[in-house]
């Protein structure tokens, strides 16, 4: 299309670099230097999208962050379509293919728009008033009809195709915003050699410098200030300049993170780019010169594509030379505009100039209306046009009355209703703000974090004051107190009168002044709202919906305020202020995740043995942190099959386990013994060198923490062993205990998890397996007993070498050095071929130690699980005066008799097994709710004896031996046989390696 | 009160709705209530509304400190389910849900429950285990809760990435089909238009500052920044602060107030079905209404006050939402923002009389106490009007911390061997 | 994210960091000399004050020590830092 609205000979966009992307089908060209907004507005085109629930046509309303209509889905290619982008920020680059969302099935004919025509009956929170008849229609059918209406663009659903990385990083000030006070601040805190940053979310940097042709600064035009500030900050080492990057969270201790858009500039980004870079910033001092938004005024049908904010027509004219029309009338309270105003009359515009200030009231602005014609003391009552403005009705106001209405002949409108400054990082920092009447506006007042804010988001206007204001803050943040005078010309006029909806002769209940635009959020919403009873601002927002859409408020906020506190008859802070959160602007979840994807997101760890496991074709299993080798299928086996297989393996010749995720923790120093008295049950000063105990740990709360082997080493140095998830919990109780309850005791801890690796060697030839790599180990059963340690070398390799069984049978856990395990378990597997020697998974080991009763922490208990309770209570020193858990085990709860205890099940019918987390009742026929007395922990086909076994807690279990109860099953309930909770050698006798051949349960 | 309906909403707007009066009252302290309800969520407006309604009281007020709910009932994720795990909190929230199921014709308010369904995905064996647990136990105290397989819980939730070389395979799931959301404000509202009407007065922006007590120990009053207020009796229900409001009375809780997050993305057309649960990752996400994602963070782990937590929390959020959902990665976060909850030792609420006479408490909520709402109102009027608990909030005593008879729903979730 | 000032190592953030909560809670010397009301008092009562708290840190992924701080629950502005073992410092500070 052509570019019928581009201005010759201005602007900051580069005509020697054409563009062209698509708009809804159609090809719209540009240059670089534009956004999507000013491209089409170049293109002549207005009308942009469409309103989230009334589905009015809308235009680009502001130049900036701040837009709230012209939102576009974007599509960079496959992976890179994305919704909710503002046209205004969105740079425009050759091949984007962009469309305008929440319509159909088109923006120019929208069906939505019949909304429009029932606005009466959709007015603030009706919703909250209907659809309740009949009950069920509101999940079945008004429901899901709100949420297709609802929603603006798509959402992805490809995968993303793009990158994003965090940088963390420290400065000595970080300064907010590039515009006239960020470069004044900038440049002073550099100039005292601190390490500065200085971000602004725009492509350019210099704010509202970009669009200022008349102003000087020291002399010289506003852009060659900015070139010049620009170069000498470029020139120093100790500053970082961020452009494209947007500052959007202000969080604790001057944690400021900032999202940089590093390609969505470019047609063709270099593949190895990131498309976003979070910078997560500890600044030592924070400036912020964010600026300020400006508002619009509030009138009937304020909406209609075309009408835009001065300053933006300003922006457009003068940054991205664009007339946004060809006659365009201004309307405002205040002087701002008249630069506006005067620009657009300086290329040519028709211009005209409806100010509410009555003719008496308006300062020296006055002086640059030269050719423009003045509507003075004149108020805004409606406009006309459809998909575009056509008009602008105005009347003159005398004596509180409105007179005859006139309608101003337009294709745009630059409205201007004030400015509201910034405050969003500074009221994220928790800053507390200050209200000034006399701009109508809040400010920043009392500072709680190492901040300080200057300019315009500081409620200063004036161009000389917000450069003194930006220099004097940043050598303050600097440390280096100093202040600078900046001759600016001309004086920036700053007169205004604050107003609410703007007067009129209409009847009240005719008039949709929007203040919100996204969310189509009127006056009358607003008023309706007060009247019945939300006085809040926080109520009013949350029933009207006001400043709740993408824009989050930023050019609706103070004006619902400002009526609120209107109809009230209440000042505006005892109205309330809204309390900004983070972010500034949308942040994409990319950005916030980084590079925590994959393989990066929370990644595994994996055992010694793990690349071996996997050349087996082992299946692997998440255990909390880990990936462990689940079973080892032969070809053709099913997991039943090879769990089976392996399971006979350890019972009938031998079978190796990498136990290596176990955790370990040394517990070394002269009070080693006293502080494992205090912290276990059990006791432990009897407990000789090279003996082995098992060891269950309670919380202070008495219940069961987690348990293991350990094994004393010397007098002083016990090898603690812990669950495989409970690892670095135990560690960190074992070392709060010490430090902070019993630092007299002399005890260090140090977690070995990851230097010793673990190798269980399980199984009648165990022995066998390991006696010919063992050296200085006398591995003969009397020597070496059950539950000993013993230190020597295994393939030349030191060993802490136990004699301990997790399986019910001879073994051996081999600890070697976490590099060396991989070659002492090859060397162990290959000798051990003669045996049929067998790798086998975790699932194995639970079948194999469920076969003899042992527990599992996590499984078998859950938290509110005794000692007592898994018929543990002998490992509870009666004789010891404290430890860790004692004292609760006394309380009368803990004494219950009907305390869940562990049992074992039997499956009546010998085929069944049962479901882990089944429930058991005792009686079938009741009615529910039923009566639980318990569940399922394990439950699995015993390969040993081929009959379903399982563990469960059971209520008043050790009590209902022999007893019939009921196990839940998909298919309804199964009988079970209560029976000791061990199905296998209840003696123990097999760790002694005597039983041959067959099992015998 | 005018009643809404289509017929009165239609009306009005041919009455450009100049004829809807004030939703609740603005009144002015009386001198003393019967019973005082300290805190103006929806939990205490609640309680009011059933007090008046369902014990006949009718001179009750709530003092509100700052605008009704402005606490946690405005800052969760609106999740609402029952499927817990002991008997004890399946039959607390089950009561809720039951309420919810009629909640909006009760207080003829919207409320907007959506029973969409709960789906809880599990990620490991022992989430298999823990989860059919729950649903058993679950379908034998009748309420609804199935085992979904891995293709299951895709065909239920087709957005979900069921590879299982991700690094928390999707196992299966547990779908609570009752299960869904509400919009929070609206109870807030509901209930305060509800309770108002019975002759309760909402009185905000009055801040208790101290709790009187006669000579027998038994309350008498308070004092507010809006003047005393006497009172027969006070409920407690004000959530992050309920520490610092018992403190007035003399009573150390076992409570620890945290900030917890949550965050909405911008709003778009509808592409998720369901509220999704993962404990495993710390993820819940849900699609609200109008078209945002509704995702819940963690709590960060010091006490606080501020309404505001560490950006890392959320990004741990996040970073496990954009592994089960990879295409989520260009949604945007569009507002983030903490509450102040209130949190047992057992993760469990506590609901009943307190060593104080007349004084009795409803907090320790913690992550959870949205979906209790009408629940938790519900018992705690009724302990309040008779001095006694409903038997469905007769396990959540103080005391249990005395007695050890837990309600340990955070451990029974237990821990991964 | 918090920026905890470990006094063994100086300013780190706070995911370096576990916060162990409330301070000056001593495990009792003789716990059976308790009745169950005080003994569940040492356990779980909490103080969970708004304002100043005396709370503990570790700075598990760093020094791997124990301190106590006070930090102001409002601000969460830490206003000081002392070893386990020392009493809570007198100051009162509302910032």
């Amino acid at each position: 299309m052509a570019q019928d609205f581009r201005l010759p000979g201005r602007g900051r966009i580069d005509r020697k670099k054409p563009i062209a992307f698509t708009f809804n089908g159609r090809t719209v060209g540009g240059y670089e230097g534009d956004t999507l907004a000013s491209a089409l507005l170049a293109s002549g085109i207005r009308l942009m999208g469409r309103s989230f629930k009334y589905h009015r046509p809308r235009g680009v309303l502001t130049h900036g962050a701040d837009e709230p209509n012209a939102l576009f889905q974007v599509d960079r290619g496959t992976g890179r379509a994305d919704p909710n982008n503002r046209a205004t920020v969105v740079e425009a680059v050759a091949g984007l293919t962009v469309s305008s969302q929440n319509h159909w099935p088109s923006l120019e004919h929208d069906i939505g728009q019949v909304n429009d025509l029932v606005a009466p009956v959709l007015t603030a929170g009706f919703y909250y008033k209907t659809f309740m008849w009949p009950r069920s229609f509101w999940d079945k059918f008004y429901e899901p009809a709100i949420r297709a209406a609802a929603g603006l663009g798509v959402a992805p659903d490809a995968p993303d195709a793009d990158r994003y990385v965090h940088r963390n990083t420290h400065c000595d000030v970080l300064v907010v915003g590039a515009g006239p006070a960020g470069l004044a601040a900038a440049l002073a805190a550099s100039e005292a050699g601190k390490r500065v940053i200085l971000a602004d979310e725009q492509a350019e940097m210099g704010g509202s410098l970009l669009a200022d042709l008349t102003s000087t600064i020291d002399g010289k035009p506003a852009s060659a200030f900015v070139a010049e500030a620009l170069k000498t900050l470029a020139g120093r080492a100790n500053v970082t300049l961020l452009s494209r990057t947007t500052a959007f969270g202000y969080y604790n201790h001057n944690h400021v993170v900032l999202t940089e858009r590093v390609t969505d500039h470019l047609a063709a980004p270099d593949p190895k780019l990131p498309r976003e870079r979070l910078w997560q910033v500890r600044a030592k001092e924070v400036v912020l010169a964010t600026g300020a938004h400006e508002r619009p005024l509030g009138f009937a049908d304020n909406d209609r594509p075309g009408i835009m904010l001065a300053d933006s027509v300003r922006t457009y004219v003068n940054r991205y030379a664009v007339a946004p029309g060809r006659r365009i009338v201004f309307a405002t309270n205040g002087a701002s505009a008249y630069r506006a105003a005067a620009d657009a009359k300086a290329v040519g515009l028709d211009v005209t100039l409806v100010d509410l200030r009555p003719e008496a009231e308006i300062g020296p602005e006055r002086a640059l209306l030269s050719g423009i014609e003045l509507l003075a003391g004149h108020t805004v009552v409606g406009s006309t046009g459809g998909k575009a403005v056509t008009g602008l009705i105005v009347a003159p106001l005398s004596g509180g009355s409105v007179g005859a209405r006139r309608t101003l002949a337009c294709d745009c409108v630059g409205m201007s209703g004030g400015w509201t400054p910034a405050v969003h990082l500074f009221s994220q920092s928790r800053g507390k703000l200050t209200f000034r009447t006399e701009i109508d506006a809040f400010v920043p007042g009392t500072s709680v974090q190492a901040e300080r804010s200057a300019g315009a988001c500081k409620g200063t206007y004036d161009l000389a004051s917000i450069l003194a204001e930006g220099w004097a803050a940043g050598a303050d943040a600097a440390g280096a107190p100093s202040t600078r005078a900046f001759a600016a010309t001309p004086a920036t006029p700053t007169g205004f009168k604050a107003a609410r909806v703007l007067p009129t002769d209409a009847d009240p209940k005719n008039v949709r002044a929007f203040l919100d635009f996204q969310n189509d959020v009127t006056a009358k919403d607003i008023g309706l709202a007060v009247r019945e009873g939300f006085e809040s601002v926080e109520h009013v927002k949350r029933y009207t919906t006001n400043s709740m859409a993408t824009d989050q408020g930023k050019t609706s906020n103070m004006a619902a305020l400002g009526l609120v506190s209107e109809i009230l008859a209440k000042d505006i802070p005892q109205v309330g202020t809204t309390t900004f959160r983070p972010p500034y602007t949308p942040v994409t979840f990319g950005a916030i995740v980084g590079t925590a994807r994959g393989e990066t997101f929370d990644p595994i760890r994996t055992a010694p043995v793990h690349e071996w496991a996997v050349k087996q074709g082992a299946k692997f299993e998440n255990v909390s942190l880990w990936r462990r080798a689940w079973y080892f299928p032969k070809p053709g086996e099913d997991m039943h099959a090879a769990v089976a297989r392996e399971c006979r393996a350890v019972r009938e010749s031998v079978g190796l386990l990498d136990a290596s995720t176990l955790g370990k923790i040394e517990v070394v120093g002269p009070d080693a013994a006293e502080f494992m008295n205090r912290m276990y049950p059990n006791g432990w000063t009897k407990l000789e060198p090279g003996k082995c105990r098992y060891g269950l740990m309670l919380k202070e709360d008495g219940f069961i923490f987690d348990d293991g082997i350990v094994a004393r080493m010397a007098p002083d140095r016990f090898h603690v062993t812990t669950s495989t998830g409970g690892a670095p919990r135990v560690m960190a109780h074992m070392e709060d205990y010490l430090q902070t309850e019993w630092p007299d005791l002399d005890v260090f801890l140090t977690s070995i998890t990851e230097e010793w690796g673990v190798i269980a060697v399980q199984g009648p030839r165990a022995r066998e397996v390991i006696a010919p790599f063992v050296t200085g180990i006398d591995l003969s059963p009397q020597a070496f007993p059950q539950m000993t340690v013993r230190e020597g070398e295994i393939l030349g390799v030191p060993t802490r070498l136990m004699r301990v069984s997790f399986t019910g049978e001879l073994g051996f856990e081999i600890n070697v050095p976490a590099d060396f395990t991989q070659a002492v378990w090859e060397a162990l597997f290959g000798y051990g071929q003669r045996f049929g020697i067998t790798p086998y998974g975790t699932e194995a080991m639970h079948v194999l130690r469920a076969e003899r009763g042992f527990i599992i922490v996590g499984q078998e208990t859950d938290g509110t699980v005794t000692p007592d309770d898994v018929g543990l209570s002998g490992m509870v020193s009666k004789a010891k005066k404290d430890f860790v858990g004692k004292r609760s085990l006394a309380r009368p709860d803990m004494a219950r008799a009907d305390r869940k205890q562990l049992v074992g099940l039997l499956s009546a019918d010998g085929r069944t097994v049962l479901e882990e987390g089944a429930q058991i009742v005792a009686d079938t026929r009741q009615a529910l709710p039923m009566t639980m007395l318990g569940h399922v922990t394990s439950s699995y086909l015993s390969p040993t004896l081929n009959h379903p076994i399982a563990l469960a807690v059971v209520s008043g279990g050790r009590a209902r031996m022999g007893e019939t109860l009921f196990v839940t099953t998909p298919a309804g309930f199964t009988a079970v046989k209560v029976v000791a909770p061990v199905f296998l050698d209840p003696e123990g006798k097999r760790v002694e390696g005597l039983v041959e051949g067959g099992v015998h349960a | 009160m005018r009643r809404f309906s289509l017929p009165t909403l239609l009306a009005e707007a041919l009455n450009a709705h100049t004829g809807w009066s004030r939703q609740w009252r603005n009144p002015t302290p009386k001198p003393a209530y019967d019973v005082l309800i300290i805190g103006g969520g929806s939990h205490g407006l609640g309680a009011a509304y059933y007090l008046a309604k369902e014990h006949g009281l009718r001179n009750i007020a709530v003092l509100e400190k700052g605008w009704i709910g402005g606490g946690n009932s405005g800052r969760n994720t609106t999740i609402i389910r029952s499927n817990y795990l002991y008997d004890e909190s399946a039959a607390l929230y089950e009561h809720a849900v039951k309420l919810w199921e009629g909640l909006s014709q009760e207080l003829n308010y919207n409320v907007m429950f959506s029973q969409r369904g709960v789906l809880m995905l599990a990620h490991n064996q022992h989430d298999v285990q823990s989860f059919k647990r729950h649903v058993y136990s679950n379908r034998l105290n009748g309420i609804d809760n199935e085992w979904l397989t891995r293709e299951q819980t895709k065909e239920f939730c087709p957005q979900l990435n069921i590879s299982p070389d991700i690094r928390y395979p999707v196992l299966g799931g547990a779908l609570q089909r009752r299960g869904g959301t509400a919009r929070h404000d609206a109870v807030v509202w509901g209930y305060a238009r509800g309770a108002d009407a019975l002759g309760v007065d909402i009185i905000q922006n009055c801040e208790v500052t101290a709790i009187h007590r006669g000579p027998d120990g038994a309350v008498t009053g308070v004092e507010t920044t809006r003047g005393p207020i006497g009172a027969k009796k006070i409920g407690v229900s004000a959530a992050g602060h309920t520490s610092m409001v018992m403190a007035m009375a003399g009573v150390r809780m076992p409570l620890e107030s945290f900030p917890l997050q949550a965050l909405v993305s911008e709003p778009v057309k509808p592409c998720f079905p369901c509220v999704l649960m993962s404990n495993a990752v710390h993820a819940y996400i849900s699609q609200s209404d109008k078209g945002e994602l509704v995702i819940g963070a963690g709590t960060d782990q010091y006490v606080s006050y501020s309404q505001q937590g560490g950006l890392h929390i959320t990004t741990h959020t996040l970073d496990a939402i954009c592994e089960l959902f990879p295409q989520f990665t260009r949604m945007k976060m569009l507002r983030n923002w903490g509450g102040i909850v209130d949190v047992t030792p057992d993760r469990s609420p506590i609901i009943g009389k307190t060593p104080v006479k007349g004084l009795y408490v409803n907090c320790g909520w913690g992550t959870g106490g949205f979906k209790a709402t009408p629940g938790s109102a519900h018992v705690f009027a009724h302990t309040i009007a008779r001095d006694e608990p409903h038997p469905v909030n007769a396990p959540f005593t103080l005391d249990r911390f005395r007695t050890g008879r837990l309600i340990d729903e955070a451990a029974a979730a237990a821990v991964a061997h | 994210m918090l920026l905890v000032p470990c006094p063994y190592c100086g300013p780190r953030p706070e995911v370096e960091f576990r916060c162990g909560g409330e301070a000056h809670i001593a495990r009792p010397a003789d716990p059976d000399a308790l009745d169950d009301a005080a003994w569940a008092e040492y356990l779980f009562a909490r103080t969970s004050p708004k304002g100043l708290h005396a709370e503990r840190w570790l700075h598990a992924h760093g020094c791997g020590r124990w301190f106590n701080a006070l930090r102001n629950t409002v601000s969460d502005a830490f206003i000081t830092t002392y070893e386990m073992g020392q009493p809570r410092p007198d100051i009162a500070g509302d910032r």
